[in-house]
């Protein structure tokens, strides 16, 4: 059973999650508190509903209680968990925003660049969204903001005697 | 432990190398077991890689709680680097069931008051994540500090986290409203976007910050409109529109705000309709998504009661959506292409609507065909436009006309007096072509039947001219008095048609009084009543056959408009009630309601209910003799009188037809009190030769004849 928090009122995006045609997780946000337990599972039937949906079908979807709005981009699966009484259309928008984003960063991203740089994904989409709400609606601030951590890191590193290349 | 570690990227690389579930898992335990020592006695500098690899690992699936402490550390190392880790892997790792969550409080406020930016940053988007109740009161008032920082970066994010201190602990509204009235006027987009949200947080949580924030409409319609006008920004704008996560929360709000507030919904009013919308909307129709086309059509359709003006404008785009393969688009675009329809555009409008009947899918034709005759009633530039437009209709869609479109089209050609040999024509070489399509065969029957002399002899300019014999119009309507296509109503039609032909033409009616006498004998039983009666009003009353059959006067429309005036009345009924005259006023729009035919009439007006009212009542009741008229006048009767309320008969023999006698009943009310409930009704007993008994009797009940055209009760 999905233990929903109760939210009195209004939360936009309860998660997000990235998965790949094989249902493998590559991003998950989780803007309620959940334990662990009840993460796998609302994962793994959620996986299983979406990657269960014809390729023609619209990208909207009532789950639970929840709407859910999803978008599949070449391999990845991008899937929000909204609020019955949000947008879904700037959902998807917001999801697409996204896309864009790491697309911009990665240079033409492909799902490779979002495994093996899962930090960055999640970097870049905390430049994003804030707490489920969007908090930057200009996609040169975001990727700015990314650039300029970016440099932040590799200068420190510099400066305290890290390692330079690949940081992580 | 000399070995260095392995960097993320290659553990990544080693894991999906592996081929088996099995292998994937030696490979992981084998590496957790390194960054569990790595922990324990590692050097600092690597810390972060290692958690970042556990964080890898978390998301495949497996054990992470180890590295919580991590997380602390982490977080509180002056490295950015480590920062950025720590903070990920708080936000994976930790949250409020956790009690090692509240360990990181202390490094948040530090990083919060002290902390460049880019740390700020890292410190308010951890704190929105997964910050607890607890955390969030301890916090508060720095993140309060931060909504007045001067950059915009952290600002931005101060009061999205805000917004999540609210939800989480609804008391701290008191510490974030002051701030933002200021804020509003903003101009970096994400702190404005920010700023709306949190408002929205605190007008849903509290009547009274709602009524607060009322006075700020009039700055998000500034906002709003200042969105609008400034075109294209390459920064904000997603195909064309400039910022839309702004637009949509700021109507969110205005919706907010604005709900049961007239004042508020005033404000914004102007905007919304006339230019946010419905551009918007109209974007929308021209794009190549379906979902968006259909939500495009769908608020459109809402819009257009509150502004008709402004979803004009996308009326070509609309209407093209009609060609739409897809049956919900099509739809949609037919109601609310049916819904642009007003007077200057109904003839281009009918023009693509019955383009669209033609073509159209077969559940959408009976909406289309309503749709065009009610657009062409209530638009029609002309009479004779009207009739051709109901008349191409019955013609393309007849079968899926709805019931009435016949009483209406007949009435419609009974009251243009100037186009009856037109209409004639035009049904006549539409039946003689078809006779399939019941509606249409039903109005040209009557047509024929009614105005047979006009089709003969009249000349009709409008039209080519038309050689009719009479025998071919008799033949015409025996042929669809036999064809097995018509229905019963149909068949009804047909025959009286011919039985008035017998008025209206110049040759002998042998062949009528043929089909009239075999009929008699149908299997339908209404035919065959019907049959019989013509038949006996040949033999026996053959006097009485032309006044009988003489042309049908106009009949008053029933329904709506009727009702509406009945209502009209009765609310005056009401407020004069209180008064104990009774004025003339209101008898006489009583009067007007009832009064119904000038000259004669063997119309069958069957008596209304009366509403209730004080004053007096008038009854025009037109009835027909039932016996050989007297040539001496009758005089009045006085028929009853208790108690102040007297009815007297008074009758009347109009000159023109001596046939017929008006009996009219007066109703007075000489008591000082008001009379209620007053009903008058009139019973005619049945008269073989002339009435029609079933329609009679499930007329008489609604009191209008709107089930039964005009045509079909001749007579009462």
């Amino acid at each position: 059973m999905y233990t929903r928090i109760q939210h009195p009122l209004h939360l936009s995006m309860q998660f997000m999650l990235l998965f790949s045609r094989q249902g493998k997780l590559r991003l998950q946000k989780w803007y309620v508190p959940l334990s662990d337990k009840e993460k796998k599972k609302i994962t793994r039937e959620l996986v299983q509903t979406v990657l269960a949906r014809k390729p023609k079908m619209c990208s909207f979807l009532e789950w639970r209680d929840l709407k859910i709005v999803y978008k599949r981009y070449a391999s990845l699966y991008f899937c929000c968990a909204i609020e019955d009484q949000d947008n879904e259309l700037i959902t998807l928008e917001i999801i697409h925003r996204y896309v864009e984003l790491l697309d911009k960063y990665f240079g033409s991203v492909c799902e490779l660049d979002i495994i093996f740089n899962f930090e960055k994904a999640y970097f870049i989409l905390d430049e994003f969204l804030l707490g489920g709400e969007v908090q930057e609606t200009s996609k040169k601030n975001v990727l700015k903001a990314i650039e300029q951590a970016d440099l932040l890191q590799e200068s420190q590193n510099e400066e305290w005697g890290g390692l330079s290349e690949d940081i992580l | 432990m000399l070995v260095p570690s392995l960097k993320v990227q290659d553990l990544i690389e080693e894991i999906r190398g592996a081929k088996t579930q099995a292998q994937e898992r030696e490979v992981i335990q084998k590496e957790c077991a390194h960054i569990r020592a790595s922990f324990r006695d590692g050097d600092p500098l690597h810390r972060h890689r290692q958690l970042a690899k556990l964080l890898y690992v978390h998301m495949l699936g497996y054990p992470a709680h180890f590295g919580q402490m991590e997380c602390l550390k982490l977080i509180a190392s002056p490295r950015f680097t480590d920062k950025r880790v720590g903070y990920l892997g708080a936000m994976l790792l930790l949250d409020e069931r956790q009690d090692a969550h509240l360990l990181i409080t202390n490094s948040i406020k530090n990083d919060l008051s002290q902390g460049t930016q880019a740390v700020q940053g890292l410190a308010l988007c951890t704190l929105s994540t997964m910050g607890s109740a607890e955390m969030c009161r301890d916090l508060a008032t720095e993140v309060e500090k931060l909504l007045l920082q001067p950059s915009p970066y952290v600002r931005k994010k101060a009061v999205l986290t805000a917004v999540h201190m609210i939800r989480k602990v609804p008391e701290l509204s008191t510490i974030f409203l002051p701030p933002c009235a200021q804020l509003l006027h903003e101009r970096h987009h994400g702190i404005l976007l920010g700023t709306i949200t949190l408002i929205m947080e605190l007008c849903e949580r509290s009547p009274a910050a709602l009524k607060h924030f009322r006075k700020v409409v009039p700055q998000l319609v500034q906002i709003l409109r200042t969105l609008l006008t400034t075109g294209y920004s390459t920064e904000h704008s997603i195909s064309g529109v400039s910022d839309p996560f702004l637009q949509v929360q700021i109507l969110r709000l205005l919706r907010i705000l604005g709900r049961n507030h007239e004042e508020s919904s005033e404000t914004m009013n102007d905007l919304l309709a006339q230019v946010l919308a419905v551009n918007i909307l109209g974007r929308f129709l021209l794009n190549s998504d379906k979902n968006i086309r259909y939500v495009a059509l769908t608020s459109l359709l809402r819009l257009v009661q509150s502004d008709h003006s402004a979803v004009q404008r996308h009326r070509p785009t609309v209407v093209e959506c009609l060609q739409e393969p897809d049956t919900s688009l099509s739809r949609r675009a037919l109601e609310l292409s049916l819904a642009l329809v007003n007077s200057s555009n109904v003839r281009a409008m009918t023009q693509e609507l019955q383009g669209f009947l033609q073509s159209c899918p077969t559940d959408l034709r009976a909406d289309c065909a309503s749709g065009i005759l009610l657009a062409a009633e209530r638009y029609a530039p002309t009479k004779r436009w009207h009739i051709d437009t109901i008349l191409r209709v019955l013609t393309t869609a007849g079968a899926h006309v709805r019931d009435d479109a016949v009483a209406n089209l007949t009435q419609l050609i009974g009251g243009a007096q100037e186009l009856h040999a037109y209409s004639v024509r035009r049904l006549y070489c539409a039946l003689a072509e078809d006779i399939s399509q019941q509606p249409l065969v039903q109005v040209a029957a009557w047509c024929i039947g009614e105005y047979g002399d006009l089709l003969l002899e009249g000349s009709c300019e409008e039209i080519e001219p038309l050689q009719v014999e009479e025998e071919e119009v008799l033949a015409l309507l025996e042929r669809v008095l036999q064809s097995h296509m018509s229905l019963p109503a149909t068949r009804g039609y047909a025959l009286t048609a011919l039985m008035k032909l017998s008025t209206r033409l110049r040759g002998d009616n042998n062949r009528i009084r043929q089909v009239v006498s075999i009929y008699g004998s149908c299997l339908d039983v209404e035919l065959q009543q019907r049959a019989v009666e013509y038949d006996t009003l040949f033999r026996k009353y053959d006097h009485m056959r032309a006044a009988i059959l003489e042309k049908m006067p106009l009949v008053e429309r029933g329904g709506p408009q009727v009702d509406e005036e009945a209502k009209e009345s009765k609310e005056e009924a009401r407020l004069l009630e209180a008064a104990p005259v009774p004025t003339e006023p209101q008898a006489s729009k009583l009067l007007d309601l009832l009064d119904l035919l000038d000259g004669p009439s063997e119309d069958a007006q069957h008596p209304r209910p009366l509403d209730p009212s004080p004053g007096g009542a008038l009854v025009h009741l037109l009835d027909l003799p039932c016996a050989p008229p007297p040539a001496a006048p009758i005089p009045n009767l006085k028929v009853f009188e208790r108690e102040g309320l007297q009815l007297s008969l008074s009758f009347v023999r109009p000159p023109e037809t001596p046939a017929l006698l008006l009996i009219t009943v007066t109703a007075t009310n000489t008591s000082g009190g008001d009379v209620t409930h007053f009903i008058c009704q009139a019973a005619v007993p049945k008269f073989p030769a002339a009435a029609t008994g079933p329609q009679w009797g499930h007329s008489s009940s609604s009191g209008w004849p709107s089930d039964d055209p005009a045509p079909q009760n001749p007579q009462s």
